[in-house]
């Protein structure tokens, strides 16, 4: 059966062009209207991935957009299914949360236009490489997709021009390209053996024999290095914790996440014969390594975002729980598969809310040391409310989304009779809450702290939504996840 | 043994070094140098795939050729991106240490 186009494929073309035609003219148009340019943009994006998770679900099926009428295997197609429009509604509404926080800070007024152009124009970029991944069905368009969201993610890193954060940028780097050859040497293997790349023609061909097996090695070792799975996370604190806040929120929230959404498609998508090997306990055990040792190098941090990046570290390998439980079969599957998903738009929501309130923090107190936080709650309680939602996500506590998450991720554990990973679960919670509340304490220690710069309360409102938003997702109804199944490939 | 599996063994050899280079290497430059022969070992690969062709009945497969065409671009602009990266690096360094600023 070759691909066709679908009713409502035509959306998918804008959520690749917008982004691009906002960045050139926010580019032309300089610094000072940049930040205008790029919000509008955003909303409109908002309403084309509403638009866009609206038809997916209606339809029942994905969405499927044959570019210049050249059908696949020698054509390109784009493809929506549940869980590119979940991701690609989250990337929007991160988007959004983020332009309106550095609106003012990069505003090109003052003489700083170039600082306030490149921000944009960055940032649109790698909205634009984010939404490439999410909506690739070729893998060679992907790793193009992968590497225009490296070139777009690494300069945000070292925006601020300081040799600490020029090193972590260059270190992140290397390992983003090594990340994306292997990647590369594998699409090259799968082209030799099968002669197309496209991933649903490749879901119904693929067999579990050597060629594909190292292809497949090859392509999830280089995507671990970009998503920052421990041991492969060693770039990540340092990188994310440099760079300016709103660049950390979505370094952390959305582009970590489009190489495990990689892996997802290739392990689920391509190959399903391989979640029911050895291979999906490696990956969770990795998972798991990440939770544990990510957790206590957060309790052990000096500052605040440090603390937040190594969180981050832990968080994602949660993300790879889901494969040695999404290998079960009927309800069992649907539920990892769900609780999986839920885990990476509700940790997005949250770490976009937890990074841009230390930003907040740090703002105000002119330091993010941890021992040095005393009166921050008094300052800005705001932020540190929402601080605090967050991590009750990042922890599980109900009624968060992270509980849902973590919630649907036990239940698979037991019921495919796995408890190890429930253990895993849970004791990552308790370090999860053990970081989280170190922050908390330590803010709402003492008297007002003397602030050096006024944050205004509609930054810190933006913060506290984001935090809201990944709390109220454990609210939704199971059914509403529904999304997340439709037009899955795996079996 | 055929040429086509000769430039496979090529590509092969150059994909090794390449990585030999990238994990190994301290030195930065000789870092972005290693990248490139690793990209180099792969485009011959693409170029040994076209060659064998899963096409149908072509003497070279086009599709493995458009490909290399645009990760040729792709590994150009990696290269100067973090060939900039290290100027700037350097630069930075040379400068005299600045007073401890606020990290926003």
């Amino acid at each position: 059966m070759m691909l066709g186009t679908t009713p409502g494929g035509g959306l998918l073309a804008f959520a690749l062009a917008l982004p691009v035609l906002a960045m050139l003219l926010a580019f032309v148009a300089g610094g000072r209207q940049a930040g205008r340019i790029a919000l509008v943009a955003l909303l409109a994006g908002l309403v084309l991935s509403l638009a866009i998770a609206t038809s997916v679900l209606r339809g029942g099926d994905a969405l499927v957009l044959i570019l210049g009428g050249w059908a696949p295997p020698l054509g390109v197609a784009l493809r929506a299914d549940g869980i590119s429009a979940v991701m690609l509604l989250t990337t929007s509404v991160v988007m959004v949360g983020t332009a309106l926080f550095a609106f003012t800070s990069y505003s090109g007024r003052g003489g700083e236009s170039r600082a306030s152009l490149v921000f944009w124009t960055l940032l649109l970029g790698l909205w634009g490489a984010m939404n490439a991944v999410l909506l690739g069905n070729d893998l060679f368009n992907l790793y193009v997709a992968l590497e225009l969201l490296t070139f777009a993610a690494m300069p945000l890193v070292c925006l601020d021009g300081r040799a600490e954060t020029l090193a972590a940028a260059l270190r992140y780097l290397f390992f983003a390209l090594l990340g994306s050859l292997l990647y590369l040497l594998g699409v090259a293997l799968l082209y030799g053996a099968y002669g197309t790349l496209d991933i649903v023609l490749l879901s119904r061909l693929a067999r579990a024999d050597a060629p594909t097996l190292v292809a497949a090695a090859l392509m999830t070792a280089g995507l671990l290095a970009k998503t920052a799975l421990f041991p492969l996370h060693l770039w990540l604190p340092g990188a994310h914790a440099g760079a300016p806040a709103a660049a950390s929120a979505v370094l952390s929230a959305l582009v970590v996440k489009a190489p495990f959404f990689l892996v997802l498609r290739l392990w689920f998508g391509v190959m399903p014969e391989l979640t029911t090997g050895p291979a999906p306990q490696i990956l969770a055990g990795l998972g798991a390594l990440a939770i544990l040792f990510g957790s206590a190098l957060a309790l052990r941090q000096a500052r605040l975002k440090l603390l937040v990046a190594y969180s981050t570290v832990a968080q994602i390998g949660y993300l790879f729980l889901m494969f040695p439980l999404a290998g079960a079969a009927g309800a069992t599957l649907a539920g990892a598969w769900t609780g999986g998903m839920l885990q990476a738009v509700s940790h997005a929501l949250a770490k976009a809310a937890m990074f841009l309130g230390a930003g907040l923090i740090a703002e105000a107190l002119g330091h993010d040391r941890m021992r040095d936080l005393g009166g921050a709650a008094r300052l800005l309680p705001m932020t540190v409310v929402a601080f605090g939602l967050g991590g009750l996500s990042l922890m599980g506590l109900p009624p968060s989304g992270g509980f849902v998450a973590k919630w649907l991720l036990l239940n698979a554990a037991i019921e495919t009779q796995q408890w190890w990973w429930g253990l895993v679960l849970l004791s990552g919670g308790l370090l999860t809450g053990g970081y989280v509340f170190r922050v908390l304490s330590a803010s709402m220690a003492g008297p007002a702290a003397a602030a050096v710069a006024v944050v205004s309360p509609g930054r810190q409102a933006v913060v506290l939504v984001l935090a809201i938003l990944s709390v109220v997702l454990g609210l939704l109804p199971l059914a509403s996840f529904g999304l997340v199944q439709v037009g899955r490939l795996a079996p | 043994m055929s040429i086509a599996s000769a430039y496979g063994l090529l590509g092969a050899v150059l994909v090794g070094l390449g990585l030999y280079g990238v994990v190994l290497q301290a030195e930065p430059l000789r870092r972005i140098l290693a990248f490139n022969l690793l990209g180099g070992g792969i485009f011959l690969l693409f170029g040994v795939m076209a060659r064998r062709g899963a096409g149908a009945g072509f003497s070279g497969d086009p599709v493995p050729q458009a490909i290399v065409i645009t990760g040729i671009v792709v590994a150009f602009a990696a290269t100067a991106l973090a060939v900039h990266l290290l100027l700037r690096l350097q630069a930075a360094r040379d400068e005299p240490v600045p007073p401890e600023e606020p990290r926003a």
